[in-house]
């Protein structure tokens, strides 16, 4: 609201220049009106799931006024932080989001290399394809993966259900294509001058990917290792059929199976759990806002 | 003798034979090269995208224990069920009308957006695109909380307006608002941002020519902006089409298809029929009706991007 500013210092003069200009000012300060009442609306869970996190179980169910903290109180933070069950999730979420982001970048920018610059046979049809697998999505393939690990653990007896690395075979299928998609993009930008120089002076294609392609392209590879990392940090469906043990469990499902039990909800700690599990992909977001923008234009991404 | 003259000849020949088939080679390198960067992709893909989508098809024609062919008798059983026809109804309702909100806040806000001086755009944008980046299983949890029955926040708030508690998530038509709400919610920054990056496209000559023939406001964003913005808009909203149509946390942690599997879409209750209730055929059956959605949407899309390939 108090972004809603009546601009004192132009008017008079503007004015002088006709309707255009006073249209001008009353659609900035409509602009600015409307822009608040969305962003209250965008912070509003935000900033909810930050007060519940703040009360304590008393005050949560004393039916105050359910806006304000009376008593600030960081004990859910310091009992999920002290928890092993939370520690262990968190830890889950993020050896498997790192790990998921290294293989998708081994896989994918050598491929998107491939399939923006060395022309070959099948190399459209290819890069369609990578198109259209990412546009499948999980929820059409959870059930039938499910039971091929489940009749590979019957064939082989590697027991791939139920454990959390399961989910470092499942997620490159959500992040690789996109990933893939968007680096064939950054790189199909890169003028041909540069590798074609590259070639004469004697440099392999492999070289010509490390040397010249990555260095160029490092604001798309970090967009794109962005997005891995939101999608696997993100991701509920797949953990919640792979896995069900506690200490297997990754963090958005963890909270939501441990956190609640039958009818009881713990507010408090599920909104503190929620918070910092939020957290991550909010900090990353704070720091690399541009890259992150960038990548989603780039690349269409899901939404 | 004879024998090393031979050799020497033959390392001669092919030596020569390099030199003439040498652009040959390279391109047969190029294309093993090729090969073996997108080797690892295509096996993915082959193994954990394409395989399990073929084999579902296989899944769907079998028995609840998975020992016999029933041919399509899992999909004859689930067109008698009324349930089925609610989930139908109700993923078309849910796709349909979150993409349009979506879509509609999406190029509101952006217009606004792009109103603001450019210095303070940063700041608005950054705001506006948070519950995009909060996984959506933490901010519906946030929602869930928002809607609570007996400590709502919501229905705290309204009930100062005079306006009685709204059951939130027990009602079949508010808990079919609410998800359609959090959907909106967590989707319209993706809208945005794209529409955004559309609008920075349309050169400024085109409304200041508009505005000098005189053209109002409305004019001007039906005549310029909108043609101008007209793949966008398509290709953004085909997408968000697929993704919402195939849309899982947000409906299974806000409601688990509830009340009464009133909010149930496909991919919720294929987990319902085909996890929880452990029958796998079925499960597999329910999602494959996505389908043929999927397919008619990716299918325009392709178009779409092949027109623009062929523009440019």
């Amino acid at each position: 609201m108090s972004t809603v500013t009546i601009d004192k210092s132009g008017p008079t003069r503007k004015v002088k220049y006709g309707s255009m200009s006073r249209d001008r000012t009353w659609a900035l300060r409509w602009s600015y009106f409307f822009l608040t009442l969305f962003a209250i609306f965008s912070l509003v869970p935000p900033l909810y799931m930050l007060i519940t996190s703040l009360k304590s179980s008393a005050e949560i169910s004393a039916a105050t006024n359910p806006w304000w903290v009376y008593h600030p109180t960081l004990s859910n933070y310091a009992e999920l932080l002290t928890s092993n069950q939370f520690l262990r999730f968190f830890w889950n979420s993020a050896w498997v989001s790192i790990i998921v982001v290294t293989i998708t970048m081994l896989i994918s920018v050598p491929a998107a290399f491939a399939l923006a610059r060395m022309k070959f046979w099948g190399s459209a049809t290819l890069a369609t394809g990578v198109f259209l697998t990412y546009l499948i999505p999980d929820s059409l393939l959870f059930i039938p993966l499910f039971k091929m690990f489940a009749v590979i653990g019957d064939w082989t007896g590697v027991q791939l259900i139920n454990r959390w690395y399961v989910l470092l075979f499942i997620y490159p299928t959500l992040t690789v294509p996109f990933c893939t998609w968007i680096m064939i993009g950054y790189f199909a930008s890169i003028p041909k001058e540069l590798d074609e120089a590259a070639i004469i002076d004697g440099a392999s294609w492999f070289q010509t990917l490390t040397r010249i392609f990555i260095p160029v392209a490092l604001p798309g590879l970090i967009a794109a290792t962005i997005f891995a990392f939101t999608v696997s940090w993100a991701q509920f469906l797949y953990p919640l059929v792979f896995t069900t043990s506690t200490d297997q469990l990754v963090l958005p499902v963890g909270i939501i199976t441990t956190l609640i039990k039958g009818d009881v909800f713990n507010w408090g700690q599920i909104m503190t759990g929620a918070l910092l599990g939020a957290a991550p992909p909010l900090i990353i977001y704070a720091f690399l806002m541009d890259y992150y923008i960038a990548g989603l234009t780039a690349g269409a991404t899901k939404g | 003798m004879v024998d090393v003259a031979f050799q020497s000849n033959r390392t001669a020949a092919a030596q020569a034979g390099r030199r003439r088939t040498g652009l040959r080679n390279a391109l047969r390198r190029k294309s093993m090269a090729a090969f073996l960067m997108t080797l690892p992709l295509i096996l993915l893909i082959a193994i954990l995208v394409l395989y399990p989508a073929i084999y579902s098809l296989h899944l769907a024609t079998l028995n609840k224990a998975m020992t016999k062919f029933v041919g399509l008798g899992n999909f004859e059983f689930l067109f008698k069920r009324e349930t089925f026809w609610l989930v139908v109804k109700q993923s078309c309702i849910f796709a349909i009308s979150a993409v349009v909100f979506k879509a509609l806040i999406g190029f509101i806000v952006a217009h606004f957006v792009h109103n603001v001086p450019a210095n303070k755009q940063r700041k608005w944008r950054g705001m506006l695109l948070v519950p995009w980046v909060i996984p959506p299983a933490m901010s519906t949890l946030a929602w869930l909380w928002l809607f609570d029955p007996s400590y709502s926040a919501f229905n705290y708030t309204l009930s100062f307006f005079g306006i009685g508690p709204i059951p939130w998530t027990g009602d079949a038509m508010w808990a079919r608002f609410s998800v359609i709400l959090v959907n909106v919610w967590y989707g319209a920054p993706f809208f945005m941002i794209m529409y955004l990056a559309a609008l920075k496209s349309v050169p400024e000559q085109l409304y200041e020519a508009a505005a000098i023939d005189g053209a109002n406001w409305w004019q001007r964003i039906w005549y310029v902006t909108l043609p101008m913005m007209r793949n966008i808009i398509a290709i953004t909203t085909l997408f968000s089409l697929i993704v919402t149509f195939a849309n899982f946390d947000i409906v299974r942690i806000l409601t688990a298809g509830g009340p009464l599997d009133h909010t149930h879409i496909f991919a919720t209750w294929a987990f319902r029929v085909g996890i929880e209730g452990s029958d796998i055929p079925l499960g597999a059956s329910v999602s494959l009706f996505m389908v043929p959605i999927l397919a008619v949407a990716a299918i325009f899309i392709l178009r779409d991007i092949t027109k623009r390939g062929n523009e440019s």
